[in-house]
């Protein structure tokens, strides 16, 4: 395997066309700054700064740092991720301690612990609730696939919701979780944007309300 | 309202076995309408005489959707007019419910409360369990006898060993078999860390729901060091299977005891630092004193024990009253309230824990040397070094790993102090491997009961608070 | 708990309440537990409480699958002032489960009443919520019943998930 490494001492230099590209660039930069860039140039410019990709990223990065997760916990996981909040633990490394109780202002939601039956219309809903973009993570085993568990009463978070990041473990570590959590700050960062729907190929599963007859749209 | 905070404890109201334990000498006169401490303020008064229209009990949110969808079925089915009983003080008093939860961030996990509101006054609480049922009991029915200790302990999931060892005690009860002196020792030191783990939990979170949320970094800071206690003798923070039929899994390892004495040492100073903040906090007086009040003998109906009953004054506790698993050979006293208020049972259970590191002190103390686990090659697993010489021991190892151990046939119900009450584990026996039926009286399910009565007449805040020093566990009432 | 003499005296008080009232008495392992006709159970419970037998612990179903009578409600008593516990046991058959409830003199039965309907399908007669309480509303079957199965998702690995694509709908 050859390995090709780009010479210190070819990146020093720059060719003629590169200097003179440079400081037509810097030209420029300084007519805008003195309000004397306009019209096309001034377009041209703008579409050329290194900035709107910076931005992109600046976007996602603090996208992913700042994640509000809505507080679901609903057994045993729920206490691992209480103190996942802790002190030892520090959720807020990392940007994630603004926990809201509502869906509506949230963006993560993670399901900590077993999905009963009766319970599952009900995350759903609360899942429903949040704006896009919207995130899940399925904490423990039982919420994961049926965990210890596999019996008529409960449900995998698989079944009847689209599942980002599946944390195993029963109650998974702190530590686990806050792997987890960092592995789906990468993902935000790579691209939070696209609609869940998109992402799952999950078109076909809105919801309607049902029609005048009661039978389901 | 005074200043004086009622003395938790510090009365050695523990009868002696054979004494009277019963509430006779507490005559505790219940106040003649329990919840109406303060008069709730007229709501005719508060809007300027005018009334609000005839008696309305809104049950339902109006619904959007031309029909019923699957969401509501569940909603409608339960009947207001008929059940709703009449509760309004006035004829003309508005009635609005609302639903509180399951989703809620302080019912403290997914309980449901249908809430009957005459203003900002409760007039009827309803609450609706079942959200997290999981079917643990008929699980275990599937399970040899040991493998289903796992699945028992995460029924009320902060009291995993106490799960365990009802389970553990039931199944001994039935086996005859006998636990070693050293292992109920072990036994009793990770109740009483599970106990004060559980209070902390119980801590941390009723103060987040009253707004001293930095009381919940506090506990769960202690809760780390218990954690890694846990983790240092078994091997995991959470549910650790650390309790067997015939003892406990493995000889704590070497290093455990000087944890636990430093532990030991520092815990009684952090809940200094709690009572510090706490204990005469004029917002916690204002928020816990005469709130949530139901007298001994109310409670006594319900079925409710632990501190609930112990705060309103009944010294009963099962650590003293039927000890097992050694717990008799330990000097402790049982912290006892006076009024049943909420702030009593926070006293209670903060006495509860200096109790407990007490109870830790005397049994690392004098824990005697000896085996950790019953002899009884039919009941536990003979040790791994023994497999390479004798047969027999070959023998009993396969038989226990692949069928399990037979139990004959019988039933039994062992009953333990858990951090909540007392936590019952029934288990029938049909002389095979696996239990024929396993059911776990859990408190939380029998205290939730109550919690009607503690809360009616209460302000919707005061419910909350209430709501939080029941200190129900979703886990164990949904099973 | 009251040895074998305490707990014939006891099953003796129960019995003169009601003739035949008592079918069974049992002490084995520490437990002493009284079976009782059905519809005696209300005054067998009323009897105990005048023995001290003061708080009711639990109520709680067990189903003798394959022997007759298969439906059981059993009842843990307690009395705090002799530190004592009893059990009542009633069974009754699946074609005919009805059992009177307590809950007018012991309110504490309302929650385990529901939830012996619930998972065995136990009706109490007189009991003035009876509601499904862990299961949800409209559900069909008694879960806790030996001859309900477990239920469960089958075990998908990679490669079964392969030969069986689209398994979630």
């Amino acid at each position: 395997m050859e390995v090709i490494r780009s010479g210190g001492a070819q990146a020093a230099t720059l060719s003629e066309a590169d200097k003179v590209a440079f400081r037509a660039r810097q030209s420029r930069a300084r007519d805008l700054l003195r309000g004397e860039l306009e019209g096309e140039e001034l377009e041209q410019h703008v579409r050329d700064s290194v900035i709107t990709t910076t931005l992109d990223k600046a976007t996602k990065w603090a996208q992913g740092n700042s994640i509000f997760p809505l507080t679901f916990g609903l057994a045993c996981c729920s206490i691992e991720m209480m103190s996942l909040v802790g002190a030892r633990m520090d959720i807020s490394r990392f940007g994630g301690e603004a926990m809201r109780g509502t869906p509506r202002q949230s963006d993560l939601i993670i399901l900590a612990g077993r999905v009963s039956m009766k319970m599952a219309p009900v995350v759903r809903r609360v899942y429903d609730q949040m704006l896009e973009p919207k995130y899940a993570i399925a904490m423990g085993a039982c919420s994961s696939s049926m965990g210890v568990f596999n019996n008529y009463a409960i449900v995998p978070a698989d079944k009847f919701m689209p599942v980002d990041v599946h944390i195993p473990g029963c109650p998974p570590r702190p530590e686990a979780v806050m792997y987890g959590i960092l592995k789906l700050r990468k993902m935000i960062q790579d691209d939070p944007t696209m609609g869940w729907r998109d992402r799952y190929k999950a078109h076909g599963t809105e919801e309607l309300p049902p029609a005048e007859d009661g039978a389901r749209a | 309202m005074s200043d004086e905070t009622p003395k938790p404890g510090g009365d050695p109201a523990a009868p002696a076995a054979g004494e009277a334990a019963g509430p006779s000498h507490r005559e505790q006169d219940a106040p003649a309408t329990a919840g109406e401490r303060q008069a709730a303020p007229d709501i005719a008064d508060l809007l300027g005489g005018e009334p609000g229209g005839p008696l309305t009990a809104v049950a339902d949110p109006p619904a959007d959707q031309s029909g019923p969808s699957a969401y509501r079925v569940q909603e409608q089915s339960i009947d207001f007019s008929a059940q709703l009983r009449q509760v309004a003080t006035r004829d003309d008093a508005e009635l609005l419910t609302i639903n509180m939860g399951p989703h809620h961030p302080a019912t403290h996990g997914v309980l449901r409360l249908l809430t009957t509101l005459e203003g900002e006054v409760v007039r009827d609480v309803k609450p609706i369990v079942g959200y997290l049922h999981t079917g643990i009991e008929k699980t275990a029915e599937d399970k040899a006898y040991w493998k289903a200790i796992p699945v028992i302990e995460r029924m009320d999931y902060l009291a995993y060993y106490f799960n365990a060892m009802a389970y553990v005690g039931a199944v001994e009860d039935l086996l005859e078999v006998e636990v070693p002196k050293r292992a109920q020792y072990l036994r009793v030191i990770h109740l009483e860390l599970n106990r004060i783990m559980s209070h902390l939990v119980w801590l941390g979170t009723t103060m987040l729901d009253l707004g001293a949320i930095s009381i919940f970094w506090y506990a769960f800071r202690e809760r780390e060091t218990i954690l890694d206690l846990f983790e240092y003798s078994s091997g995991q923070r959470m549910h650790t299977r650390y309790f067997q039929i015939g003892g406990v899994a493995e000889d704590i390892p070497a290093g455990w005891e000087q944890s636990l004495r430093r532990f030991l040492v520092e815990m009684p100073k952090r809940i200094d630092q709690y009572d510090a903040m706490l204990k005469r906090n004029e917002i916690v007086l204002r928020r816990l004193r005469h709130v949530g009040v139901l007298s001994a003998e109310q409670l006594q109906a319900w079925g409710v024990t632990g501190p609930l009953l112990r705060a309103a004054g009944v010294p009963w506790d099962l650590r003293k009253a039927m000890p097992s698993s050694s717990y008799e050979d330990f000097d402790f006293q049982i912290p006892v309230g006076t009024e049943g208020d909420n702030y009593d049972r926070y006293l209670v259970r903060v006495a509860e824990m200096r109790q407990s590191l007490r109870i830790i002190e005397q049994a690392i103390d004098g824990l005697p040397e000896g085996p950790w686990i019953t002899e009884d090659r039919k009941v536990a697993l003979p040790p791994r070094h023994e497999l390479a010489t004798s047969m027999e021991a070959l023998i009993h190892h396969f038989k226990l790993v692949t069928e399990g151990m037979r139990v004959p046939a019988g039933e039994a119900y062992h009953a333990i102090e858990g951090p909540r009450g007392e936590l019952g584990c029934f288990v029938r026996s049909d002389g095979s491997s696996k239990p024929a039926r396993v059911h776990v009286r859990d408190p939380s399910f029998v205290n939730l009961q109550a919690f009607g009565d503690m809360a009616r007449g209460e302000y919707i805040a005061d419910m909350i608070a209430t709501l939080a020093c029941l200190d129900p566990l979703l886990g164990g009432i949904d099973r | 708990m009251p040895d074998g003499d305490a707990l014939e005296r006891l099953a003796h008080l129960v019995g003169a309440e009601q003739d035949g009232a008592v079918v069974a008495t049992v002490v084995a392992r520490g437990r002493a537990e009284i079976e009782v006709r059905p519809d005696a159970i209300g005054s067998a419970l009323e009897r105990l409480r005048h023995e001290g037998y003061t708080m009711l612990m639990s109520v709680h179903g067990v189903d003798y699958h394959p022997e007759e009578r298969r439906l059981g409600v059993v009842y843990e008593l307690l009395s705090m002032q002799l530190q004592d516990r009893v059990t009542v046991k009633v069974r009754v058959s699946a074609e005919d489960p009805h059992v009177p409830s307590v809950v007018a003199d012991w309110p504490t039965a309302d929650f385990h009443e529901r939830e012996v309907f619930d998972m065995f399908g136990v009706v109490f007669d007189g009991h003035p919520d009876l509601r499904r309480i862990l299961m949800p509303e409209d559900y069909i079957g008694h879960p806790q019943r030996r001859d309900f199965p477990i239920g469960g998702e089958p075990v998908i690995f990679t490669e079964t998930e392969r030969r069986n694509p689209g398994w979630w709908k």
